[in-house]
């Protein structure tokens, strides 16, 4: 048994797990745990990241998805009324199943069709480094541009959250 | 990141120095332990064991040491915090079990055990059940890439401090778990608090880090002590310590920033029905986060395993941590809880510019002194540092007050004019 093999055992328990949960997100009547189990197929992602060695990327979803992101969606889920009943039933399965199977479908299509170039160099050792590199010398312009998004976008919310009076 | 360096693995030859092994033992503790396992089982000789299997034995008992440390620690740090907090309120604290009171962690634990382990009837059972180690589990992994001495780490990680930001902010999900899942009003609002002043004061948290990583140029909290060789971070970044030191509090959720477990109002907050094993559970993640942090507080700020005389690192880190602990009991048993809303203006208004320019400080110093900085630095940072605090505090308004205490017939109390004395009212009240 060499890391290969224990990197393709690891991939599959993660691949599973974060498959499944994520098929309970959406099964789950009780939208508070059909969160928690989103939190458990964004944690698995990122021990997927971690067998390709990409250990800044799988922190950074940790600390981005896991902390920041799951937060809001409870926010969301607390904010929301009648939350304890349930998963309030309406007209939007029919559209939706469409929706979804579409968008599954297209990307089905596209990842059976591309062809993926394979990588015959051995993984970095330490890719902190390589990546901030990147993001403030080589894509620096595009990184910014990101940054100015955000911050209009957070500028908006806040002005859209104080209403007219304050 | 699942094969770097396993810092207590078989070792080069040459790497220990063999001078005065007595000596060389106690210093280099744990290395050597490891390099002894693996020798001993035949590693990196013709026909030993596969590496994976060393690595899983060594990995197996570096984690066992680590999570004891963690989970031998806590009931001594409760101690220490029981005592303290008896002395600074004039009491004895807890003496009853064996000499000094020193056998209280094992009572309490005792105590726990047997302990009726009660589930609300409205709760979410198995999101009930699951919350205490969710929220535990997280926390013990933080002391993954904590270097206890000279590579003597579990594991020596490239992204060592984001991992412990990651982990400890995955935690989170454990305490709102354990919130909702109560089915309780006093629960929930604790819960929810306890979001609001996480999402909070994490910004401060890792911006006031960024200055310290600054210096060292890597996240990796190994060669972050190495790189404070010459005089230890809290010199050159007292900005930053100041601002990570009160975030760290409340990230910690200690007094004065308990708010989400408010005793007086909230019940304790988000474990209010929790009790027996799973309530131990809750209790262990905090007090580990309090060890895991004031290691990390040590490592980033105080040197860490590094110091002046030749004793060996781990009792260097140990004796800081001690020193950190002691200093948040203090800080607990002196400053009173402060409201919701004054914790968010603190961190916004207050915590948040500070770590700003910080991080603008620290950059101009690394970009005008690109090989180390130099010693005249020290006064200045220092200097800089006080004014940004007191300017920032004038700058939001803040005017101490010096209360006169005046009781009719006795001296007023903090007043200047001396023996100045209120005349008692005749009549009246």
């Amino acid at each position: 048994m060499n890391v290969g093999v224990a990197a393709s055992i690891a991939f599959w328990i993660m691949a599973i797990i974060a498959v499944v949960s994520a098929l309970a997100v959406i099964v789950t009547r009780d939208i508070f745990r059909a969160a928690l189990f989103l939190i458990l197929a964004f944690l698995t992602v990122a021990g997927l990241f971690i067998t390709l060695s990409a250990d800044f990327v799988a922190a950074v979803q940790v600390l981005v998805y896991g902390g920041a992101i799951s937060i809001l969606l409870i926010f969301a889920v607390l904010l929301t009324r009648d939350v304890q009943k349930g998963n309030p039933s309406n007209r939007m399965l029919k559209p939706a199943v469409f929706l979804g199977a579409l968008f599954a479908a297209t990307l089905i299509v596209v990842i059976t069709n591309s062809t993926w170039k394979l990588s015959g160099d051995s993984p970095p050792q330490g890719t902190t480094a390589a990546i901030g590199d990147a993001l403030v010398n080589s894509y620096v312009l595009p990184f910014e541009i990101a940054s100015v998004l955000l911050l209009a976008a957070m500028i908006g919310a806040i002005v859209v959250a104080r209403g007219r009076d304050e | 990141m699942a094969v770097s360096a396993l810092a207590t693995g078989c070792q080069p030859p040459g790497f220990f120095d063999g001078q005065n092994l007595w000596h060389e033992w106690v210093v280099n503790f744990f290395p050597r332990i490891g390099d002894s396992i693996c020798r001993g089982m035949g590693g990196h000789a013709d026909g030993g064991p596969p590496n994976w299997l060393i690595y899983l034995v060594l990995g197996f008992l570096g984690s066992l040491i680590v999570v004891n440390i963690a989970a031998l620690g806590v009931p001594f740090v409760v101690l220490l915090e029981r005592k303290l907090l008896g002395r600074f309120q004039n009491r004895i604290g807890p003496n009853r079990v064996g000499p000094f009171g020193l056998l209280q962690p094992v009572a309490d634990a005792l105590k726990l055990m047997t302990k009726e382990d009660i589930t609300p009837a409205a709760a979410d059972k198995i999101v009930f059940a699951l919350a205490p180690l969710a929220f535990a589990i997280p926390i013990i992994l933080m002391f993954a890439p904590i270097p206890w001495a000279d590579h003597a780490s579990l594991a020596n990680l490239d992204i060592g401090i984001l991992w412990v930001i990651a982990v400890t902010t995955a935690a989170e999900a454990g305490i709102f778990m354990a919130g909702w899942s109560s089915n309780n009003k006093y629960s929930l609002f604790g819960a929810m608090r306890a979001v609001a002043l996480l999402v909070s004061y994490e910004i401060p948290l890792v911006l006031s880090l960024l200055g310290v990583v600054l210096l060292a140029g890597t996240l990796n909290l190994s060669e972050i002590v190495l790189d404070q060789r010459f005089a230890p971070n809290i010199l050159w970044q007292p900005l930053g310590f100041f601002v990570f030191i009160i975030a760290v509090s409340a990230e910690l959720n200690r007094a004065p920033f308990d708010q989400l477990e408010a005793e007086s109002e909230l019940v304790s907050g988000f474990h209010t029905e929790y009790s027996g094993m799973k309530w131990a559970m809750v209790q262990l993640g905090e007090y580990a986060a309090l060890i895991g942090f004031s290691a990390i507080i040590a490592t980033l700020f105080l040197s860490g395993w590094k110091g002046p005389l030749w004793i060996p690192g781990y009792i260097w880190l140990v004796t800081k941590m001690a020193f950190i602990l002691c200093a948040f009991i203090w800080v607990r048993a002196t400053i009173p809880r402060m409201r919701i809303d004054q914790i968010m203006a603190f961190g916004w208004k207050f915590l948040l510019p500070l770590s700003i320019i910080n991080i603008f400080a620290t950059a101009a110093e690394v970009i005008a002194f690109p090989d180390a900085l130099p010693y005249w630095l020290i006064p200045i940072n220092i200097a800089f540092a006080g004014a940004c605090v007191v300017g920032m505090a004038k700058l939001l308004g803040f005017q101490p007050k010096t209360r006169k205490i005046v009781i009719p017939g006795r001296p007023v109390i903090g007043d200047d004019t001396p023996g100045r004395i209120v005349p008692l009212m005749r009549g009246g009240n």
